[in-house]
């Protein structure tokens, strides 16, 4: 088999093609809103923002961490994780409105606010709006280094057949990890726990690390889901393989509950005035009822379903929980940042659907197109006879 | 599939302590007087890919009580020789239920009917609290359902095996791969097994007694 056979299907062009249209209608749409209701428009933006960053952001976790581990599942959905870090420069780009409309997002950026409550006064130290773009930028040069190195190696191992290569990605992401983990932790923090400047939990990062790498997790499932359909890629993804990738999206989802349940254990059982108020609107009314389906549609049911070993081996079945996972990461992000801006009331506006649409579509066409640019299986890994010795064995005959 | 070694199962290496004499019986039974009864007949692969073919092919040859034996596990070996394997997943997830209702009612029961203590202001049913230990009883249900289940389900422990008697069997935990048709296959007739595993490019086939 030659490299030149693992070429993107054409269903790659025309996902870009398709997205880019209804990326490029609703951005317009939504950018309609900045009109009508700035503050609505911002959280909207944000919550945008935190699903499809996250699905990149996370994407490079996931990179360095089959670059750790080895193994068939990582050697086939490499490609795709490499595609989803090359969108990074995106959402940098992405990232520019938040801080120019960071006064109609987070409080702690408005003097007379600030001078109100004690506690942002001491806070103001941290939370002021130079100190946090320039956390910003480092928290995007770490991950724009990882993946940049990450993706070049990448290429020369395909060009080369070095297998220095392979060593290299390994040492870069062990390290790579721990540089993750604290950014994402910090960039949370920065980013959506100040949407609520006096109230503060430890695992809110951990919180962050979890779901976005759950999220590119179930991102990755379902373009792998729709790779595998058709040639090149139905050469080499196994039904094994999905039952990997279907074994650690049951693992994240356990994880990510965890560390949610964790943070509500905790400050429910403290009941003090200043950790309870993050939870008393999300847990009453409309936003009561949002974290319900969360718990249940987010938590309980793909819980169920990935427990079955023939589910998580069937590809579409496997696709369809992962993308039930993905939509309620939407609402999940909407349950943690809406309330900050409409309280106790519950109110869903139009923008927090049109955004995170004109943005996706934007990112999704940004995303085929980095797909579309290399081959779709690493043929010079080590591990690639292996895969292929695989796939012979579970086809037969 | 590599067939490089294209054994007859009637010859054998010369290190084979006990060069087997093949009938041309009918069935299991009756291999001539003084011969002990067969528990099945083995054949030894040296690599995985083949031993999976073979398990393939001997399924589709309609043979049932066949088992495949390698030093570590393959994933799809247990596909290969028709295994389903849906009693053990059924156990666990009882054992699972079971632990997860046991764990929480256990709590609800003390802290609710038994001895309602008032902790903090908070409702007797406290469910967030309870949550972590009905989590805690139903993974320790369902690991001991899993781990009792699976030594009823393979009848262990078991002192004594027949498919220890097949030559080289030990080399089953190094590098050898090996699959038995047992003697209770409906479709076995022993010389067919013979002919039929000779074919499959084994190192090795040889007949395995009780």
């Amino acid at each position: 088999m030659t490299s030149a056979s693992y070429t993107a299907p054409p269903g790659v062009k025309r996902l870009q093609q398709r997205a880019l249209v209804v990326g490029v209608v609703f951005t317009i749409l939504f950018a309609v809103g900045l009109v009508l209701d700035r503050a609505q428009f911002f959280h909207s933006y944000l919550l945008a923002f935190a699903f499809w960053g996250g699905i990149s952001i996370g994407s490079l976790a996931l990179l360095m961490l089959q670059h750790l581990t080895g193994g068939g599942w990582g050697l086939v959905i490499r490609r795709v994780l490499e595609a989803a870090t090359r969108t990074l420069p995106l959402v940098l780009i992405l990232f520019v409105p938040i801080v120019v409309g960071a006064h109609w997002i987070y409080r702690w950026t408005d003097a007379a606010e600030i001078a109100k409550h004690p506690t942002l006064t001491e806070k103001a130290k941290y939370l002021n709006l130079p100190f946090f773009t320039i956390r910003a930028a480092i928290y995007f040069a770490i991950w724009l280094l990882l993946a940049f190195f990450l993706n070049r190696w990448s290429k020369l191992q395909d060009e080369t057949a070095n297998r220095e290569f392979t060593k290299r990605m390994r040492v870069l992401s062990g390290p790579g990890m721990v540089l993750f983990v604290f950014t994402v932790t910090f960039a949370s923090i920065d980013w959506f726990m100040s949407l609520d400047p006096e109230w503060s939990s430890t695992i809110f990062g951990f919180l962050f690390v979890g779901a976005w790498s759950l999220s590119a997790l179930a991102f990755v499932i379902a373009v792998m889901a729709m790779l595998s359909k058709t040639e090149p890629m139905n050469k080499v993804v196994a039904q094994l393989h999905f039952h990997d990738l279907g074994k650690l999206l049951l693992a994240l989802v356990m994880l990510w509950s965890y560390f949610a349940f964790s943070q509500f254990l905790i400050i429910w059982s403290g009941n003090l005035p200043e950790e309870i108020r993050w939870y008393l609107p999300r847990t009453r009314g409309g936003w009561g009822a949002v974290a319900l389906a969360v718990v249940i549609l987010h938590f309980a049911l793909p819980f169920l379903f990935l427990l079955s070993r023939s589910l998580k081996r069937n590809a579409s079945k496997l696709a369809i929980v992962a993308i039930l996972i993905l939509v309620m990461r939407l609402f999940d992000y909407l349950w943690m940042i809406a309330p900050a801006y409409t309280g106790e009331h519950f109110h869903l506006s139009w923008m927090d659907f049109v955004g995170p649409i004109g943005i996706g579509g934007l990112w999704l066409a940004a995303f085929a197109g980095a797909l579309s640019k290399r081959a779709l299986i690493p043929i010079n890994d080590p591990l690639y006879e292996t895969v292929l010795e695989q796939r012979h064995a579970h086809a037969g005959h | 599939m590599a067939e490089d070694d294209n054994n007859e199962p009637w010859e054998h290496d010369l290190e084979d302590p006990e060069p087997f004499h093949h009938e041309a019986s009918g069935s299991s039974h009756g291999r001539g007087r003084g011969t002990p009864a067969l528990y099945g007949v083995m054949a030894e692969f040296d690599n995985p890919s083949v031993l999976v073919a073979a398990a393939r092919r001997t399924y589709q040859e309609g043979y049932r009580r066949i088992n495949g034996y390698s030093p570590y596990p393959i994933e799809e070996l247990s596909e290969a020789i028709g295994f389903k394997g849906m009693t053990l997943p059924l156990i666990v997830l009882i054992g699972g239920i079971v632990g997860g209702l046991g764990g929480f009612f256990m709590q609800y029961w003390m802290e609710v009917i038994n001895y309602p203590l008032n902790v903090g202001g908070k409702p007797y049913n406290s469910w967030p609290a309870f949550i972590p230990i009905t989590f805690e009883c139903t993974v320790l249900c369902a690991a001991f359902a899993a781990v009792l289940g699976m030594l009823m389900l393979n009848k262990l422990p078991q002192p004594y095996h027949p498919v220890f008697n097949a030559p080289n069997f030990a080399l089953a935990t190094r590098d050898r791969f090996f699959l038995v048709i047992e003697a209770n296959d409906p479709k076995f007739i022993h010389r067919e097994v013979l002919q039929f595993m000779g074919t499959l490019g084994a190192r090795d086939v040889s007949d395995v007694e009780v």
